[in-house]
């Protein structure tokens, strides 16, 4: 579990990126920070790995202060994934995803078997693992970042809009398999983004965040979607435009469902159980 | 012709005597200047204080430094190591220049990344900082390399043999044959050492993209200061 307690985030220029912000992200489940840029997003998740320190609160990992541990030896125990892979360029792909465990003491040898096993894990062609991560598309690349990410098998996995950058079809893909992982896997896993469907697709807990960290609603997308808190929300995922009210249409071959709109969202196939 | 022919012991003595002048500045410049290169990427402030300084050091006429250096120093002006210190402050004041350059050009992204691996701050400057700043350094390392092997040649002003010998005693001789034959091996011994870095590059650095303009760089060195 990571708790947030009353995290403010001034820089020395004087912007406050996060201001008061409280929460409590539950083990072995997606929390999505979601938000416009500029939001706090990247500097909330930074605070947990350390990378920033608070300007005041606290953070708590399993109810340890992370102020109290030590910043290099703990982003050795969490995976962190960013936009763009963040690759090391002058690595080839099985030592980048050997990186951690080697810091960590691990031998050479025994990292690079353990990381060729991580390439299936993420389902890239172990034929792969003696390129250079610039000989790779930007798909291949997001997922050798998250074969990274897994490699020291953390139990807090950290992710910076990692989909961002690639087009819409890999996205679809790298989604899938994260849902997929994630439902091998277990992780606590802190996914950021911009995108309201992507947050909604991969989040168990949803935050939507404005300007400054500002927490303007929390909750399951149900509950997100069924009650929106304010009219923030309500635009943000797009409520106000009619995108998350569907009705049921009746058409010569069956039920097609519509948004507010009148545009057709899907088929109806029958009654989903709740949950 | 004839000349050519009746001192090839001559001119393969001193071509290697050449060499073996130039070698020390360059690895002295480089060994110096990634300290002082890290410092001036590093603190803003001292920044431009050291590239100032770096970039006035090669104003600094050479026959100017080799004149004001020995009794600075208080070694003998005919010594071959001040011809060494002299041209090792060159090599530094191309090189701290390129290596806080290289630095610099180094990726923030891939920077952010080594650290929330879990880098702490020595090794990723030596394994992932330093490497990645590979190319821009070499492209310098090549600059100060050519400029080098040039400027040996005014060493024999003050008497120490090296190609330089062929103008001086071809000038006093009259024999235009010898003066060439001396261009053609400074250029020859420069375009060697150039070469012979840029496949160290490549070979250290298989990851880089093959730089076209390290080349133009390199040519650009030798309008070193005379
Ligand atoms: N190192 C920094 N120094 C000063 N301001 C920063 C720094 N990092 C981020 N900010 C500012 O803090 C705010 C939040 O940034 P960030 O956390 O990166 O937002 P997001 O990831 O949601 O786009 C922005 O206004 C940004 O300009
Ligand atoms: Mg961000």
């Amino acid at each position: 579990m990571i708790e947030f307690r009353s995290v403010t985030k001034r820089f020395p220029d004087g912007t406050v990126a996060v201001d008061d912000f409280s929460l409590v992200l539950p083990s072995h489940k997606t929390t999505v920070l979601v938000g416009s840029s500029g939001s706090g997003k990247t500097t909330l998740l930074r605070m947990v790995n350390r990378m920033v320190d608070p300007s005041s609160g606290s953070i708590e990992i399993d109810g340890e202060d992370t102020s109290t541990l030590e910043p290099v030896a703990l982003r050795r125990r969490i995976g962190y994934v960013m936009q763009n892979s963040g690759l090391l360029p002058h690595l080839k792909v099985l030592d980048n995803v050997a990186t951690v465990p080697v810091l960590n003491g691990v031998p050479r040898r025994e990292a690079r078997q353990q990381a060729l096993t991580l390439l299936d894990t993420v389902g890239l062609d172990r034929a792969l693992a003696d390129r250079y991560p610039s000989q790779l598309s930007g798909g291949q690349q997001q997922r050798v970042g998250v074969a990274r990410g897994l490699a020291a098998d953390p139990n807090i996995l950290l992710m910076d809009e990692p989909f961002g950058a690639v087009d819409p079809i890999v996205r679809d893909e790298l989604q899938q398999e994260l849902i997929r992982l994630q439902r091998e896997l277990g992780k606590t896993v802190v996914f950021v983004t911009h995108d309201i469907d992507e947050a909604f697709l991969l989040g168990d807990q949803v935050v939507i965040l404005e300007q400054g960290g500002r927490i303007a609603q929390v909750g399951s997308p149900t509950e997100i979607m069924e009650a929106p808190a304010s009219d923030f929300v309500a635009s943000f995922i797009g409520a106000d435009r009619g995108k998350r009210a569907l009705s049921i249409r009746k058409t010569e071959h069956g039920f097609i469902l519509v948004d507010g709109e009148g545009r057709a969202a899907g088929v109806l196939v029958g009654t989903a159980d709740a949950g | 012709m004839n000349w050519i022919l009746d001192n090839l012991d001559l001119m393969l003595e001193l071509t290697l005597q050449h060499i073996r002048l130039s070698l020390p500045p360059i690895i002295l410049g480089f060994l110096i200047s990634v300290p002082l290169g890290w410092v001036a990427y590093r603190f803003q402030l001292t920044r431009g204080f050291l590239l100032t300084v770096a970039g006035l050091l090669y104003t600094i006429p050479s026959l100017a430094l080799f004149v004001i250096l020995p009794p600075i120093l208080g070694i003998s002006f005919l010594s071959e190591i001040n011809i060494t210190i002299a041209l090792t402050i060159y090599a530094v004041a191309i090189l701290t220049r390129s290596v806080a350059d290289a630095l610099g050009s180094v990726d923030p992204a891939v920077r952010d990344c080594a650290t929330a691996m879990g880098y702490g701050p020595w090794r990723r400057f030596w394994t992932v900082e330093f490497p990645l700043a590979g190319p821009v350094t070499l492209a310098g390392l090549r600059v100060a390399a050519v400029s080098t092997v040039s400027l040996v040649t005014v060493g024999i002003l003050i008497g120490v043999q090296s190609l330089g010998y062929l103008f001086t005693n071809g000038l006093q001789r009259r024999i235009l044959v010898e003066v060439f034959a001396g261009v053609v091996l400074v250029v020859l011994v420069a375009l060697l050492i150039d070469a012979l870095l840029a496949m160290a590059g490549r070979r250290l650095m298989p990851w880089a993209p093959r730089p076209r303009s390290s080349r133009r760089l390199a040519l650009r060195g030798s309008a070193a200061p005379e």
